[in-house]
């Protein structure tokens, strides 16, 4: 580090053409780490470049692609949704128990989704309207909607479904490799994108995280948003259970148990901040990609699944520490400057 | 070269040096792995290169079988590897027959977790030509080639039902601490177990029962509940190897010792403790090592072509001798064995 002040270096960061601006991100690093993973795999594992591989790779991490979208916007918020995997096994039920009934899957299906709408209303009105931590309440409905899941069904699993719409779940888009699953999830991550980083609701979203007394100040209208998120939260979740149902050909209450962990794995990783306020979706889909790719490599390569779960873990603990140390190097370095301006470069960042 | 780099530059640094470290884990992995996968190559009579993918990894259980399975393969020449979802997922497993079909492995034995959310992606191993053996938990019988049956379903609800008759006297209350709520063979011995006391035994009880998910720490929870839910119960049978070693260690420190007796499926070296010591005074079980090596012998049978697994086919096992296909390509180990003090000191499994 040679001489410059921070004031200069304020300056300078606004100054850097679009290209830098674009390309030296976090989000962008996601997608480095990603392409170096899959160029690596590609030379060193046997199997791993073949158009089966993304066939696979795409059905196994649809969920939690899927459920990483509206997760995203909730985290920016500064809150979280820890029950999207309970609300998929409440779903997987529902669809379950309603087709055996005698119901068609297209009705038994939009009933699952309402059946997701209305988990999502509960875990936001009691955020937004009740007042009470996010964390908390869906600590509890996590326990709850998963309790009635395995409640619902018992021991059993449903798998008489009808074949046109379990084949449809692990259908490709024909002549390629691709799951039909993944124009679904292109359609929904188009709006959501829409959403977060085109409207005025999406900039809502961020001023809230970075600050919510701002926000409301500004005119967003806080619960409201906040109780949006949780809606769409619990819809998506619950069309990801009606996948997850219907790709396995089995409803069960237990059905993704676990599941939101690594969602709320990939969105951190992908360079949504825990404390709310900063993160863009292209870096969560990249950060789902890596950990999915990462995972498929590592199982290509006879790498048992503890081992895979040490090696994803270390990898969101690293990208969490390093960037924290340096964050923290900064504002070490930085102090002699001035601590106003560096105060100005946090916000900015 | 810029002076000062941005914060956004040491984000992106952040990730890059995280990734980095991903990259050389998948890199170590795969040197580590190497030797198990260029191996797959076909002799004369076919790949005998075959993967065990037990319900979960971790297992003692599953640890002891696939040794078994390890000891066969080692003494006919083929490949042995062992692969599995760290907890007993069935999406897991689908992750992992995937992974084995991308690596065109010859054969693959399993203990399925589910029934019916296997059977597309084994569907597709067969496809591209591999073997599909099930061990200790059964898919759909139309799904895999074979199934390895450790005991008759009759078989093994008899002998439980059988020793805590005799051992509480054919009168009182009694409880079952299974596995998991969905685990198919647990589901079918309760539900003859049910059966058989019904008819056999009208003045025993059958309470409850209640499930310890094979978690060690859960099993022991249930058996405390269990226990103070029903003062007056005499006997508790767990049909799962982790449920009655936890429930014996319960049992061992508590004032339930010698007047709740309890049985059911377990391992002598898990057992041997609470056997010596007048816990537990008789509990049954098949050899899992004979039961590994009798799935690899029928897998090797069905790669060479020996057999197709239609009833009637026979086929050599080894040291157990030979083995001849039954109904719905089944092929049954033996009885049941009961271990007591008497006889447990002769086993180390």
């Amino acid at each position: 580090m040679t001489t410059g002040t921070t004031t200069a270096r304020t300056y300078k960061d606004y100054g850097q053409p679009l290209w830098r601006r674009i390309l030296v991100t976090r989000e962008a690093a996601v997608i480095g780490a990603l392409i170096l993973v899959i160029v690596v795999a590609s030379f060193s594992v046997r199997a791993f470049a073949k158009p089966i591989t993304m066939t696979y790779l795409f059905l196994d991490i649809a969920p939690i692609l899927l459920i990483a979208l509206p997760m995203t916007l909730i985290i920016i918020t500064g809150e979280i949704d820890l029950s999207v995997a309970s609300i998929v096994g409440l779903s997987s039920v529902t669809l379950g128990v309603l087709h055996q009934g005698g119901m068609p899957i297209e009705v038994a299906g939009a009933i699952a989704l309402v059946v997701g709408l209305v988990a999502g209303a509960i875990n936001g009105f009691l955020i937004t309207v009740v007042g009470l931590p996010s964390l908390a309440v869906t600590i509890g409905t996590l326990a709850l909607y998963r309790g009635l899941a395995v409640g619902l069904l018992g021991t059993k699993a449903v798998t008489e479904f009808t074949e046109f719409w379990t084949d449809l779940a692990k259908s490709k888009i024909p002549g390629t490799a691709i799951p039909s699953v993944v124009i679904l999830i292109v359609v929904i991550a188009i709006i959501f994108a829409v959403l977060l980083h085109f409207t005025a609701f999406g900039r809502g979203i961020y001023a809230i995280g970075l600050s919510p007394e701002t926000a409301r100040f500004s005119g967003v209208r806080v619960e409201r948003t906040k109780f949006i998120l949780f809606m769409l939260s619990g819809v998506v979740s619950a069309l990801a259970g009606i996948y997850y149902t219907l790709r396995f050909g089995s409803a069960r209450g237990d059905n993704a148990t676990g599941l939101e962990l690594s969602v709320i794995a990939a969105v951190l990783l992908g360079g949504v901040s825990i404390f709310g306020g900063r993160g863009a979706l292209h870096g969560v889909i990249a950060g789902v990609l890596l950990i999915g790719t990462l995972a498929s490599a590592l199982r290509l390569a006879n790498v048992t699944s503890d081992v895979i779960n040490i090696i994803t873990g270390t990898l969101l603990v690293a990208s969490v520490v390093i960037t924290s140390f340096l964050a923290w190097l900064r504002t070490k370095r930085a102090r002699p400057g001035g601590k106003r301006t560096e105060t100005l470069a946090a916000a900015k960042s | 070269m810029f002076g000062l780099k941005s914060g956004a530059a040491r984000r992106r640094i952040a990730t890059g040096a995280a990734a980095a470290v991903a990259v050389a884990m998948l890199a170590t992995g795969c040197a580590a792995a190497g030797d198990g996968g260029d191996t797959g190559g076909s002799g004369d009579k076919g790949n005998l290169a075959i993967t065990f993918l037990p319900k979960n990894l971790g297992n003692a259980y599953f640890d002891t079988s696939d040794k078994g399975g390890a000891d066969a393969i080692k003494e006919f020449g083929g490949t042995y590897a062992e692969v599995g979802p760290a907890t007993g997922t069935p999406d897991g497993q689908v992750s992992y027959i995937n992974t084995l079909t991308q690596q065109g492995v010859g054969g693959i034995a399993i203990s399925a977790n589910d029934p019916k959310a296997l059977c597309d992606a084994i569907k597709e191993a067969r496809d591209a030509g591999l073997k599909i053996v099930t061990f200790d938990s059964d898919t759909s019988p139309d799904c895999r080639d074979l199934f390895i049956n450790q005991a008759t379903a009759d078989g093994i609800a008899k002998v439980e039902v059988d020793l805590i008759a005799e051992q509480i006297g054919d009168a009182g209350k009694i409880a079952i601490l299974s596995a998991t709520a969905n685990a198919t063979n647990q589901n079918a011995w309760i539900e003859l177990m049910k059966a058989d006391l019904k008819a056999n035994h009208p003045n025993i009880e059958l309470v409850d029962v209640v499930y310890g998910d094979d978690d060690d720490q859960t099993s022991f929870d249930k058996t405390a509940a269990l226990l103070q839910t029903y003062p007056d119960l005499k006997g508790i049978i767990s049909p799962t190897t982790v449920g009655i070693s936890a429930a014996a260690r319960y049992l061992q420190t508590s004032e339930f010792k010698g007047k709740v007796f309890l049985t059911g499926l377990g391992t002598p070296n898990q057992m041997r403790d609470y056997v010596n010591d007048g816990t537990v005074t008789a509990f049954a079980l098949w050899n899992p090592g004979d039961l590994g090596y009798l799935a690899a012998y029928a897998t090797k049978a069905l790669i060479e072509g020996t057999i197709t697994g239609k009833e009637g086919d026979k086929f050599d096992a080894g040291k157990l001798g030979s083995y001849t296909v039954g109904k719905d390509g089944t092929v049954l180990l033996g009885d049941p064995f009961t271990f007591n003090k008497d006889n447990i000191a002769d086993f180390n499994f």
